[in-house]
């Protein structure tokens, strides 16, 4: 028994000497300095060192997207970086097509800043901010799909487009030591400025989901920050198909809200999958919707309907349900939003009934 | 074997008994990175120091904690820590320090860590039960000896690639193995010169 204790002992002691060897060396060592970024040729930044350049950046107020918080697994971060960056890195290579990689596009959480840079961004990202928020509401939407109400409080107001999207900051808890960072679309109206609506779903040991599933409460305080993406309604006069599944109602959600208080005239139809009627909501909106857009018609339809649901409407797979609907799409637009799976198999079948890639746009949730 | 000063050892550890190629060990990245004599240049240069500087720091960690406390069965676990340990110091420092070596060797020290050889080093010297200057000549030894027989590797590959025609299904790491089971053999020359056991 002391002889294990012993070995224990003077492994954690060895470890730990080597983790503070390592600290001090850390704090002492480290080339942190003082360096220049030039962003777009104009604005120049004066930042500390030795750290990645999208924590660099984010603490420069500039928010770069990023789904995995820096950890280097969901390519996102996606910069071009004219000076300064040293060689590609093997972790970056995955996430770089060879397009990228001729046009110095690279990942700014791999890259630390450690001399003066240069870098370019899309100009949209200036607008992106930080917003302290408080959760004015949570309800139920389905079993598995809340709907959080967000009250802006500094700045109060946020100006977005309808399909995009803003990043919510989890805190640490049970299952995550350090802030983390998860993108969700906006449900609500963009001429809501002061409040945001998203619709999330849990996911069984998702950090984010279970965070808003199980612990957060009305009043909590919540920090996200935003908005991102290029998903949205197209300044055009075709016919537009929404497909969407799950907490993919919410882009769609907003760009019709958007559609019916400008009186969009377009003709629209938004098919919906869905497993069961346990699975379908929003769905007096978007009758309600229905009866202002006078173009726009709702077809959820369930893939595997309960037999209490006395379903009437479309069943079948949601890919199934175009097909008999949607006879010629290649004057159509396509707007899709759910799965990647879904996604891919939706674009297979539009791509199939006429509709050009470049009238297809989607948003996938990873 | 006491009678073996740091030297022999030194040069033993070099030729007759090359850690690559007649113990076989730190094959991966043996066969990985010596396609190019510069990429070679920078492993070898990297596994040499880090072989050197662990296995004198890994005599001292075994000698004056683990013998004393009874724990050798611990060995291979502590002295992976060690180097992986030293090894996240030497690339910080290399970093502050030089920024061309940083960059020339800066991805290939994580892969050290899990590199054979440089555990081997520090098992070897343990099973022979070396001294301190005869562990600093081992590790010394062992790092060169890995340097060079890379570094051979790399230059000969380079060549054949420039110069002959390998047939199809040797190409690559079949041609690579060829190589090394050839340059085994020429080592073995040397053998019996010194014994190390």
């Amino acid at each position: 028994m002391t002889e294990l204790l012993i070995a224990v002992g003077v492994l954690c002691a060895i470890n730990t000497g080597l983790a503070v060897l390592l600290m001090i060396a850390e704090a002492t060592i480290n080339r942190t300095g003082t360096w220049r970024i030039t962003v777009n040729g104009t604005k120049e930044l004066t930042v500390t060192g030795g750290r990645s350049l999208l924590a660099v950046l984010k603490e420069q107020q500039i928010f770069i997207p990023s789904a995995c918080g820096g950890r280097g697994s969901c390519g996102l971060c996606k910069v071009a970086v004219l000076e300064g960056a040293g060689p590609l890195l093997p972790t970056e290579l995955p996430w770089l097509t060879p397009e990228e990689q001729k046009t110095q596009v690279r990942l700014a959480c791999q890259i630390k800043v450690r001399r003066d840079l240069s870098i370019r961004i899309p100009e949209e990202l200036f607008s992106v901010k930080q917003y302290r928020t408080q959760v004015a509401g949570l309800s139920d939407l389905t079993h598995d799909i809340k709907r959080v109400t967000l009250t802006l409080l500094d700045p109060p107001a946020i100006t977005f487009k309808a399909g995009q999207y803003i990043q919510l900051e989890v805190p640490p808890y049970a299952l995550t030591d350090e802030p983390v960072y998860r993108a969700y679309s906006v449900s609500s109206d963009p001429c809501e400025t002061g409040r945001i609506e998203l619709e999330i779903r849990y996911v069984p040991n998702g950090i984010c989901t279970t965070y808003v599933h199980r612990h957060l409460k009305v009043g909590d305080a919540v920090t996200i920050n935003g908005p991102y993406g290029t998903f949205g309604l197209q300044p055009t006069d075709r016919e537009i198909i929404c497909i969407a599944g799950g907490s993919g109602m919410a882009p769609i959600q907003s760009i019709l809200l958007e559609m019916a208080r400008t009186g969009n005239p377009r003709p629209c139809r938004y098919f919906f999958g869905a497993r069961a009627r346990r699975d379908l909501f929003q769905t007096e909106l978007m009758r309600q919707l229905e009866k202002s857009l006078p173009n726009f018609r709702y077809i959820p339809a369930l893939s595997a309907p309960d037999p209490e649901d006395n379903w009437e409407g479309e069943t079948g797979r949601i890919t199934e349900v175009v097909d008999r609907q949607v006879q010629d799409a290649s004057q159509a637009e396509a707007y899709l939003c759910g799965s990647p799976l879904m996604i891919d198999a939706c674009i297979q079948v539009l791509r199939a009934k006429g509709m050009p890639d470049g009238n297809i746009f989607y948003d996938k949730f990873a | 074997m006491q009678q073996l000063g740091f030297f022999a050892i030194l040069f033993s550890a070099v030729f007759t008994n090359n850690i690559l190629l007649t113990n076989y060990l730190g094959m991966c990245s043996f066969l990985g990175c010596s396609r190019e004599v510069k990429t070679s240049l920078g492993l070898g240069t990297a596994v040499f120091f880090v072989t050197a500087a662990t296995s004198v720091l890994n005599w001292l960690v075994y000698v004056y904690i683990l013998v004393p406390l009874d724990l050798v069965y611990l060995r291979f676990i502590v002295f992976i820590v060690v180097i992986a340990a030293f090894v996240q110091l030497v690339e910080m420092i290399i970093e502050r320090v030089s920024e061309t070596l940083y960059l020339a060797l800066g991805i290939f020290l994580p892969l050290i860590t899990v590199n054979c050889a440089i555990l081997g080093a520090s098992l070897f010297m343990v099973i022979r039960n070396y001294t301190f200057w005869q562990a600093a000549g081992y590790g010394l030894g062992a790092g060169l000896g890995w340097a060079l027989a890379i570094l051979a590797m790399a230059g000969i590959r380079q060549r054949l690639v420039q110069r002959s025609r390998v047939p199809r299904g040797l190409e690559g790491p079949g041609i690579a193995l060829i190589i090394a089971g050839t340059m085994a053999l020429a080592f073995m020359g040397f053998n019996g010169m010194v014994s190390l056991n």
